[in-house]
């Protein structure tokens, strides 16, 4: 099993609840496409997934391992091997794309080769490959507050294919995309999900995306899964009914 | 037609008790300060300042004291960049201990977070003990220990804006964006790659000027310790002021303003290199 989550509820400190009695399991290599209206719950279910925000409820188990029952190296351990894609990527504007790209692999860096890539970038050849798949090759060098906020969101996407993570999570990856750029990069995600076995969760607001390239969808509204079907089983009332 | 209360700011009650609040804590202080500026222009007074003035012109440019003020002006300078330097030393390792925007137990939150929240608090009071005695209760111990000289000066200075800088440097970090540190936690990175990679690109500037200002800061006080032995501009001016030279101490005077410029300028040029 990639991840499982087994009646998981969680409730934000601010008291808004957005997440309510979700159960949802996925094996190793799936994609999924989280769906549903604004306010579903579908960033805190990803943040869930990716070990970072611990539900009150219920119990979650990610790549074999619970993450809150680990030791705090092994927790690190396990998020090293899990790549978010955010919704605004938080990348600090004066770095350079390069550094941006390699900053995915600082989980499995030691410190001191961390340190020492900030001075000279210590695989450029991994970081152009990354960017190349995303047609951002030449902006290698560029500082990230110089590029458009597409290109920005591209540097985040770039981030986690080059991490090469075995669970790769994805909210809202292509909001800031044009329709060509924006099929370009779920191939990619698709192909990286497709090379290395990863599992990969796409929350997404273009449902014609998530048809197009998702072989299974999850439908989520009011912090509940409301269906969780192949893709072929979804049809116009089920979705009608989702953002009615 | 809107509901009225709909339209209510619900922050303005507590602005308006914010202000009255400050107002009311801010009157007796001033009075407990004995704030007169009236005072100041009495006649009596006007004199009195004006005769300690007129003996500050012309300023004094005797080539041995020149020779004296030179000598003098290095050694601040030495003092106020060592002590700083120390300073550094101190409150960089403890500010990164004690900032909550690199802490990864609080992601989740995760595990040990009460042993997390403890060591932090520790160093926060560490920093707190360092900042709260004033570099010139220092200098008078150092001096004793150490005797006269700009040692004393040094180690003064390292301690309390150790202290300084530990805890500015922290809150610096807290008040950036945090977002792309926090992301690089939520990947496995460690802290201190999460701190070069994600919060100093945001703020090398600000910690660059805070640090030159506290070096700015460091000249002063170095000044300041001078009186009491601790070598440097500060001893030549006690000397000057108690054998009554107006001309020396207003020589000094014009050193310290240079050293003000130059404090500025270097501060300037590293805002400049790190943009």
């Amino acid at each position: 099993m990639s991840f499982s989550l087994d009646a998981v509820g969680l409730v934000h400190p601010n008291g808004h609840r957005a997440l309510q009695g979700v159960s949802l399991a996925a094996a190793g290599g799936e994609r999924l496409a989280v769906i549903g209206p604004s306010g579903a719950g579908k960033t805190t279910l990803l943040r869930v997934l990716g070990a970072a925000l611990r539900p009150g409820e219920g119990s979650v188990r990610l790549l074999d391992q619970a993450p809150w029952q680990l030791s705090a190296p092994a927790l690190r351990g396990l998020r090293s091997c899990i790549g978010t894609v955010h919704q605004s990527p938080p990348i600090a504007p004066r770095l350079r794309v390069v550094t941006a790209v390699l900053a995915g692999r600082l989980g499995q860096w030691s410190a001191l080769r961390a340190l020492g890539s900030l001075l000279r970038p210590s695989d450029l050849p991994g970081a152009h490959e990354a960017l190349s798949r995303l047609a951002l090759e030449d902006r290698l060098f560029e500082r990230c507050d110089r590029l458009s906020g597409g290109q920005l969101q591209r540097v985040g996407i770039a981030r986690v294919l080059y991490q090469r993570p075995a669970l790769l999570l994805a909210d809202e990856p292509v909001s800031a995309l044009d329709p060509t750029l924006a099929d370009l990069t779920l191939q990619q995600l698709v192909r990286q999900s497709e090379a290395t076995g990863a599992t990969l969760v796409a929350s997404l607001h273009a449902v014609d995306l998530a048809l197009r390239w998702f072989p299974r969808i999850v439908g989520m509204r009011g912090g509940q899964v409301v269906f969780d079907r192949p893709v072929g089983q979804v049809d116009e009332a089920m979705l009608k009914a989702l953002y009615a | 037609m809107t509901d009225p209360t709909a339209l209510r700011d619900p922050a303005a009650r507590r602005r308006l008790v914010g202000g009255l609040a400050a107002l009311a804590i801010a009157w007796p202080m001033l009075q407990l300060a004995g704030f007169q500026p009236a005072a100041l222009f009495g006649a009596g007074n006007l004199q009195v300042i004006g005769g300690f003035l007129a003996g500050f012109v012309p300023p004094a440019t005797a080539p041995d004291f020149l020779a004296l003020l030179a000598k003098a002006t290095l050694e601040t300078l030495a003092m106020a960049t060592a002590g700083t330097a120390l300073a550094f030393l101190i409150g960089a390792p403890l500010a990164f201990v004690t900032t909550r925007a690199l802490s990864r137990s609080r992601i989740g939150p995760g595990p040990g977070r009460v042993r997390a929240a403890a060591l932090r608090q520790c160093a926060r009071s560490l920093l707190m003990v360092l900042r709260a005695i004033p570099e010139i209760v220092w200098a008078l111990i150092f001096v004793r220990a150490l005797g006269l000289g700009p040692a004393a000066g040094v180690l003064a200075l390292a301690i309390t804006y150790g202290g300084m800088l530990g805890k500015v440097y922290a809150e610096v970090l807290e008040s950036t964006d945090t977002a792309p540190a926090r992301a690089l936690l939520e990947s496995g990175s460690g802290r201190l790659a999460a701190l070069c990679y994600g919060l100093l690109p945001n703020c090398a500037q600000e910690l660059t000027s805070y640090t030159a200002y506290r070096w700015e800061c460091a000249v002063r006080a170095s000044v300041v310790m001078g009186f009491v032995g601790a070598g440097g501009l500060g001893q030549l001016m006690d000397q000057s002021m108690k054998m009554l030279n107006g001309g020396e101490a207003s020589s000094i005077l014009l050193v310290f303003l240079g050293l003000v410029l130059l404090a500025d300028a270097l501060s300037n040029a590293l805002r400049r290199l790190l943009r």
